[in-house]
């Protein structure tokens, strides 16, 4: 009924004009705005929220733990170590502590973060790659091609990670290599075998609820090829639940992680992680509670800190909360 | 003067959010005797479903909250009167029924279990005599084979199926008033046609007064007896339905019949009123509706123009409604 | 509804033998020698080695070998474990403590989880919904053998109030510890979700509806919004179980469960890989079964998938 593109006049004279249009001042023209789109509505909500902020500079701090531990351990190592030293409590030269072989339990903690984040970090990103590209395949293309990649999903699917994951390393032959990525990567397959699923689920969906947008539709009619299609409008417009995803998923491999090192099936020594630690530290926890619970307390918070980005991501890009 | 069966008097609701407050209701009265039908008009915002929830009690308090006014109902105010009592009119003496039917009714519960919930409910029937009950509607409403069908889910019905079913459930104990808010606007022509004719059928049998809120005047013509116009929370014309079509006063509902396309003005632009209804956050000043109205003066942004008589029974809140009647 | 049921059973039997030849291939016929680590610390002598692989078909092809597993399986054969016992024996055995653990530990989940979460919704942005939001949070992060550690901890050693392991008997009050500390991280998924829900459904066209309709407040709540409510979340426990089984792993190797999930745990610790491969089979079979079970459960009480 109303003519929202009728353009502005000046105020209504004392007299009624002869036609009916003009003569209607109408609330000022809105000034141009920039053009708004998902992702900045998003980073502007992000930006004022709470629990942004605080997981932001929590997973900070843990980055500046990863890439450069020497700074927050001021220039002590973890590999040295006193057995004259084995088991005493936190004091004030070492706030958290010697563990078993006389080592200081905060160094080891601080550098004990790379491990344990860079597997969360690569099996997240592996995950998504994975499961990502074989979701968009399977929603997109639909038919047969969505069947097959569905009932792979769910055979998959059918394994629970953590099972899936000590039957894998259970299987690798005790390795030799003390090399730290060699050992994360084993670990990243490890989850990464299995983790993809959900991620091709969330994906798979996504895509099949834009593939029916009008603006794709519109965009085929254009001639558009169905890889342009895909890049350039499904792909980005399917990407918010899986980026809310694999940041929470980023915080359940780290403690996946850490629960297979607990099994003794993670990460092997001489790597130190937070998992590999509280294994370590499971036979003395009535004599030293500590040795197990810093590395138990830093890997809870690492885990919280991503949980956390991952509920105010949500929040952000949730249109329905708008 | 005799008592109206509810009587809505000088209303005022208002929404208070993060932005501010929204007025959504200011100074709205309006009249509904038994087996009359009134209408109230308007557009998304204009206040008129939050009038019929606020009758109702339904409205959400907090942000809602009602700021003034009273709503008799047999001469008792439904407004202070304590929600135990007013559960029991609820539904049972003052119905209403929604615009979409799929969503407002119950997805997991079957079509003869949510009717015969108002008879377990309000009258402490059994299961079982419910759902005869509940068979028994659902003839009355005209749904074909209502026996095999009572144990059905809402989304199996068809739309037009699913709101006789609504009106069943509100109907069912005979209320006195039945509000409709907005019945037939989600329903194809031919369905609209069919559920209008069945509303007024059971208007005429029970002697209810309904009141059916609408933005469409082509469903308004055949069913209602009186009309109010409403505009950003006010009642800016309410008259008789012949009289409002005939001798519109208020330039608002002078566009609203102008924008309707007609057969005899082929070949010619359609009319449109201009602008949009304002943000309840913020209202114009003065008349609501002055940064659109063609007959817009000074004064019409400087005060708010009272509702003044027209006729008998015909009331305009304009300062130049005179214009209005004449043009 | 019958049919529903058969589609579903007929949807599982491919992804049963799918899984099952996954689990088998990445034991078995990842490259590598299968007998590392197998014997202890020791290199296996060979004639062990020539009676194993006999036994354990693997000088046939692949889909043979599994296809002999397979056939084996049906029988209930598991296979037997390096030191000679059957697998199925040792599982028999330490079944029945783990399926207490686990109905215990899911009877907490449901009522404490959904509980939780309804008090939260109706109590939107007060004390109880953020204090369950924070609590629910912080135990989805800390990973299960950290919680089981602190509680073992605390209401075990310091405290006292429960014994801080599992005797042989395995007596329901042992069992309460561990099954707080297994369902905890599902208990704090199903409070969110039963929360998020109930907080969705409450601003729902239909409870309007069943409000105009002079329904009193709670059963407006209780038979129209919690019902809607209910089931995702009945759909998320038969996901969750199994998490609820990698989860009995840590649980019953804390606190020293002679369960299945203890059973899995020494098996790996001692590399005893045809007890890995039987044990977890079998949990993959139980969590499929469970998947199934859960998702005729949801045809049944949403009445909109059974008509599909």
């Amino acid at each position: 009924m109303s003519d929202p593109n009728a353009s502005v006049s000046a105020a209504a004279p004392e007299t009624v004009e002869t036609e009916t249009y003009r003569g209607s001042s109408l609330p000022p023209e809105p000034t141009a705005d920039k053009p708004r789109s998902l992702w900045s509505d998003a980073w502007r909500e992000l930006r004022s929220s709470k629990i942004f902020i605080l997981s932001g500079i929590l997973i900070f701090v843990f980055l500046i733990m990863t890439f450069f531990p020497s700074l927050l351990t001021f220039g002590k190592d973890p590999y040295t170590c006193d057995l004259t030293l084995s088991r005493q409590g936190p004091s004030s030269t070492a706030w958290f502590g010697y563990d078993n072989n006389g080592c200081d339990v905060y160094t080891r903690t601080i550098y004990g973060a790379k491990a344990s984040i860079l597997v969360g970090v690569f099996a997240t990103a592996f995950t998504m790659l994975v499961g990502g590209f074989i979701g968009v395949i399977a929603g997109f293309f639909g038919g047969w091609v969505d069947s097959i990649l569905s009932r792979l999903t769910d055979i998959f699917f059918g394994i629970p990670l953590l099972l899936g994951g000590i039957l894998v390393l259970s299987s690798f032959p005790a390795s030799d290599s003390t090399n730290l990525y060699g050992e994360v990567g084993k670990v990243v397959l490890a989850l990464g075998i299995l983790g993809w699923t959900s991620m091709t689920r969330i994906m798979r969906s996504s895509v099949i609820q834009v593939r029916n947008a009008d603006f794709v539709i519109a965009a085929r009619a254009l001639g558009a090829s169905s890889g342009r299609i895909i890049r350039k409008h499904v792909v980005p417009n399917s990407l918010a639940p899986l980026i809310v995803v694999a940041t929470i998923s980023l915080g359940g491999y780290i403690g996946a992680e850490a629960t297979l090192s607990f099994l003794g099936l993670g990460l092997q020594p001489p790597v130190i992680s937070w998992g590999t630690m509280i294994n370590d530290a499971q036979p003395y926890i009535r004599v030293a509670p500590f040795m197990l619970f810093f590395p138990a307390i830093f890997l809870s918070v690492a885990v919280l800190s991503f949980i956390m980005l991952g509920d105010a991501v949500r929040e952000a890009l949730d249109p329905k909360l708008r | 003067m005799s008592e109206h069966l509810l009587d809505v008097d000088d209303l005022y609701v208002e929404f208070r959010t993060r932005d501010g407050v929204a007025e959504a209701i200011n100074g709205v009265s309006y009249t509904l005797d038994a087996g009359e039908t009134l209408a109230v008009l308007g557009e998304s915002g204009s206040g008129k479903s939050v009038t019929a929830q606020t009758i109702m009690g339904i409205l959400d308090m907090p942000p809602g909250f009602i700021t003034g006014g009273r709503i008799l109902y047999n001469g008792k105010d439904l407004l202070t009167m304590p929600e135990s009592e007013r559960q029991k009119i609820r539904g049972a003496e003052i119905a209403m029924i929604f615009q979409d039917s799929l969503s407002a009714l119950n997805p997991v519960f079957t079509v003869g279990d949510q009717i015969a919930e108002m008879f377990q409910v309000h009258r402490g029937m059994s299961k079982k005599e419910g759902m005869a009950k509940a068979v028994d509607l659902m003839e009355q409403v005209r749904i074909p084979a209502a026996k095999d069908r009572v144990k059905d889910y809402p989304h199996q019905f068809s739309g037009g199926m699913r709101q006789r079913i609504m009106i069943a459930m509100a109907i069912s104990l005979d209320p006195k008033v039945l509000i409709a808010d907005e019945p037939t606007t989600a329903l194809d022509v031919t369905v609209q046609a069919q559920i209008m004719d069945l509303l007024k059928d059971l208007q005429r049998e029970r002697n209810m007064g309904m009141i059916l809120i609408t933005h469409d005047l082509g469903v308004v013509a055949g069913v209602a007896d009186k009309i109010a116009v409403m505009y950003a929370g006010r009642i800016v014309e309410s008259a008789n339905v012949w009289d409002l079509y005939a001798k519109p006063a208020h330039p608002y509902t002078q566009g609203l019949l102008d924008s309707m396309p007609r057969v005899d003005s082929k070949g010619e632009e359609l009319y449109a009123i201009k602008g949009l209804p304002p943000s309840l956050l913020a209202l114009p000043p003065g008349c609501n509706f002055n940064p659109r109205c063609p007959h817009r003066r000074e004064r019409c942004v400087r005060e708010v123009p009272p509702t003044e008589e027209v006729a008998e029974n015909h009331t305009a809140a304009c300062f130049f409604w005179k214009e209005v009647a004449r043009g | 509804m019958g049919r529903y049921t058969i589609r579903r059973l007929l949807q599982m039997i491919p992804v049963v033998i799918g899984t099952t030849f996954i689990i088998y291939a990445m034991v078995w016929a990842l490259p590598g020698d299968p007998f590392v680590g197998k014997c202890g610390d020791r290199p296996c002598p060979a004639s062990y080695i020539a009676e194993m692989r006999a036994k354990f078909n693997l000088d046939d092809s692949l889909p043979v070998q599994y296809g002999k597993y397979l056939w084996n399986l049906l029988q209930g054969n598991f296979g037997e474990s390096f030191s000679g016992r059957t697998v199925w024996s040792e599982i028999t055995q330490a079944f029945p403590v783990t399926f207490r653990l686990a109905l215990i530990a899911i009877i907490i989940e449901i009522v404490i989880g959904i509980t939780a979460g309804v008090l939260a919704a109706l109590n939107r942005g007060g004390f109880w919904d953020n204090l369950i939001l924070v609590t629910t949070l912080i135990v989805i992060s800390i990973p299960v053998f950290v919680i089981g550690f602190l509680a073992q901890f605390t209401f075990g050693i310091k405290l006292g109030w429960f014994p801080p392991t599992v005797g042989p008997n395995a007596t329901v009050y042992e069992l309460i510890l561990p099954a707080f500390v297994l369902a905890s991280l599902s208990l704090a998924y199903v409070a969110r979700l039963m929360r998020g829900n109930l907080a969705e459904n409450l601003r729902a066209d239909y409870v309007r509806t069943a409000t105009s309709k002079g329904l009193s407040r709670r059963r407006v709540i209780g038979r129209h919004a919690v019902r809607n409510s209910l089931i995702p979340v009945v759909t998320f426990i038969g996901a969750d179980f199994g998490a609820l089984l990698g989860g009995a792993i840590v649980t019953e190797g804390i606190f020293n469960i002679r369960g299945i999930g203890g059973l899995l745990y020494l098996s790996i610790r001692t590399r005893e890989g045809a007890t890995v491969v039987g044990v977890v089979t079998v949990l993959v079979l139980v969590f499929l079964l469970v998947n199934l079970l859960v998702d005729i459960l949801y045809g049944a009480i949403d009445p909109r998938i059974r008509y599909e």
